[in-house]
């Protein structure tokens, strides 16, 4: 295996866009491109996250599209990658694998989604096909749904009131939106109270509006490239240092679903590969789809003993200039959580952080970065380890 | 190698009244839904088993925001089934219009709801529901 180093990325605003979804990623993917001192004839894969295109544009098989688009040569494979929300760092993983196995030099990963197109009924239902369509999918689940359940039953099994709670979830949607402020790709950038959580409408019972991270529009990609060839490209690489991946079966299979055993394995994966640990990451981008879920993350990826992340955030633990800085891009909640893009928003905001290039949001100092990517029923977490 | 019980054949079970699931004739663990093989051990050599249809309220939610094709409100949760396996449904016999109390541990009879074919469903669809005791 040889080390592989990231040479460029590019990423869009996430929001609401007129632009298609090969449009937005080849925006994305060419500004990656330049970043990298290469040109697109220069790749030779693409790894492509996608979770919903065929619902969203009625297009299927984006990725030679999107290669194309691009003017990547005919004889590059393009791949689309689906894992739900998790798509692109299936992707990110999968193109690492290519590069430091030594059968790739360049490939090109990333994501795209444009979930807005669907509107709020359609897009509930497709997300939950994320779930198991025959034994959970005809009982109505939703993702917020199935996150509603996680936080009662987190209340239940700590001892901590549904009350206490939910306080110290808004406090995690209020740290990502302070966060998506300094972020000027961020879907939102406005600050929000406690009040403005606990005041909104209840989508799952007990999650309310602001708990959830909105639907998205948005692209983001990567250039991989071998050590050698980085070393070429550019004067500031950041390292792929270890890689995880893992997968489970449906939410009534897992049973106490306050601990995502997805993620623990993907996480000791890739802290084995990097031979780190969790006290050794200084910023993280992890899967905030919903409050309750940074908190459940910031437990599984060992930053926190289990019961003990709803408290660190209420302690500022997780705030930028805290112990361990979570989501300072401000996370799916406030940056906006594209589905097959995100996991490739969350590698470039890990990038940047390491090359000290995000100004106000920046964490001062951090050489070892880590994200953190869930999709679907708690099925597939991917976890990748980056440093300088 | 034959299937020892498909999602149709137990949505069949629901239909006549029967929760039917595998019991593991290796580590005699129960899988319910059903899948190929044990869910505890991975063993194939499992035999079709009907469970008692009773279990436990672990955690629920009231779906507020439906998907498209669902009325909200309504109730999602997990049990805990006596044979030790968790099975998602939908509590009825409440009002989710109003206030929910709150029925974790509650001890609930699985029954069940036929949902007409639709859009992306692969045909008719048999959703477990949870009726208070």
């Amino acid at each position: 295996m040889r080390r592989v180093a990231v040479v460029g990325v590019g990423m869009t605003k996430f929001g609401s866009s007129d632009k298609s979804q090969v449009e937005m990623f080849s925006d994305a993917a060419m500004e990656a491109i330049n970043e990298s001192n290469i040109r697109a004839k220069d790749i030779q894969a693409l790894f492509l996250g996608n979770g919903l295109g065929d619902f969203e544009e009625g297009q299927m098989n984006m990725a030679p599209m999107c290669a194309a688009e691009l003017g990547m040569p005919m004889d590059a494979p393009a791949t689309r990658v689906e894992g739900a929300c998790a798509s692109a760092s299936v992707a990110i993983r999968d193109a690492f694998m290519w590069v430091a196995s030594g059968f790739y030099d360049i490939v090109l990963a990333g994501g795209t989604e444009r979930a807005t197109a669907m509107g709020t009924p359609l897009a509930t239902r497709t997300f939950a096909m994320g779930s198991d369509s025959k034994y959970e999918g005809f009982n109505g689940i939703t993702f917020p749904g199935a996150f509603a359940m996680v936080a009662r039953l987190y209340a239940n099994k700590y001892g901590i009131s549904l009350e206490k709670l939910k306080e110290r979830m808004a406090m995690v949607a209020v740290k990502n939106h302070k966060n998506g402020v300094k972020n000027p790709l961020a879907q939102f950038q406005k600050e929000i109270t406690v009040e403005t959580v606990l005041n909104s409408f209840i989508v799952a019972d007990p999650l309310q509006l602001f708990d959830c991270c909105p639907f998205s529009d948005g692209a983001a990609a990567i250039v991989l490239a071998s050590e050698e060839v980085a070393k070429r490209l550019t004067d500031k690489p950041v390292y792929i240092l270890g890689v995880g991946q893992a997968s489970n079966g449906p939410l009534y299979r897992q049973k106490d679903i306050t601990r995502i055993r997805a993620r623990e394995a993907a996480a000791a994966q890739a802290y084995k590969m990097a031979g780190l640990t969790p006290a050794d990451i200084d910023v993280c981008e992890l899967h905030d789809c919903f409050t309750i879920a940074e908190i459940v993350a910031s437990e599984g990826l060992g930053f926190f003993a289990f019961g003990k992340g709803s408290e660190a955030v209420e302690k500022g633990e997780t705030a930028i200039g805290g112990r361990i800085p979570i989501n300072p891009s401000g996370g799916l909640k406030a940056k906006g959580h594209p589905i097959g893009a995100t996991g490739a928003a969350q590698a470039y905001e890990i990038v940047k952080q390491l090359r000290g290039e995000c100004g106000d949001r920046q964490v001062k100092g951090a050489r070892v970065g880590m994200t953190d990517t869930l999709g679907g029923d708690f099925a597939t977490v991917v976890n990748i380890i980056y440093g300088i | 190698m034959t299937y020892p019980l498909t999602h149709r054949q137990y949505y069949e079970g629901l239909k006549a009244g029967k929760l039917l699931g595998l019991k593991c004739k290796n580590c005699g663990s129960y899988t319910v839904p059903p899948k190929i093989c044990c869910a505890e051990c991975g063993g194939t050599d499992v035999e079709v088993a009907q469970l008692s249809g009773r279990g436990e309220i672990r955690t629920f939610t009231v779906i507020r925001v439906a998907p498209e094709g669902f009325k909200a409100p309504y109730i999602v949760a997990l049990a805990e089934l006596e044979e030790g396996p968790w099975l998602m449904g939908n509590v009825d016999g409440l009002d989710p219009a109003n206030t929910v109390e709150d029925i974790t541990g509650k001890k609930v009879k699985v029954g069940h709801r036929v949902i007409p074919p639709t859009n992306y469903t692969a045909g008719e669809g048999v959703a477990v529901t949870f009726l208070l005791e």
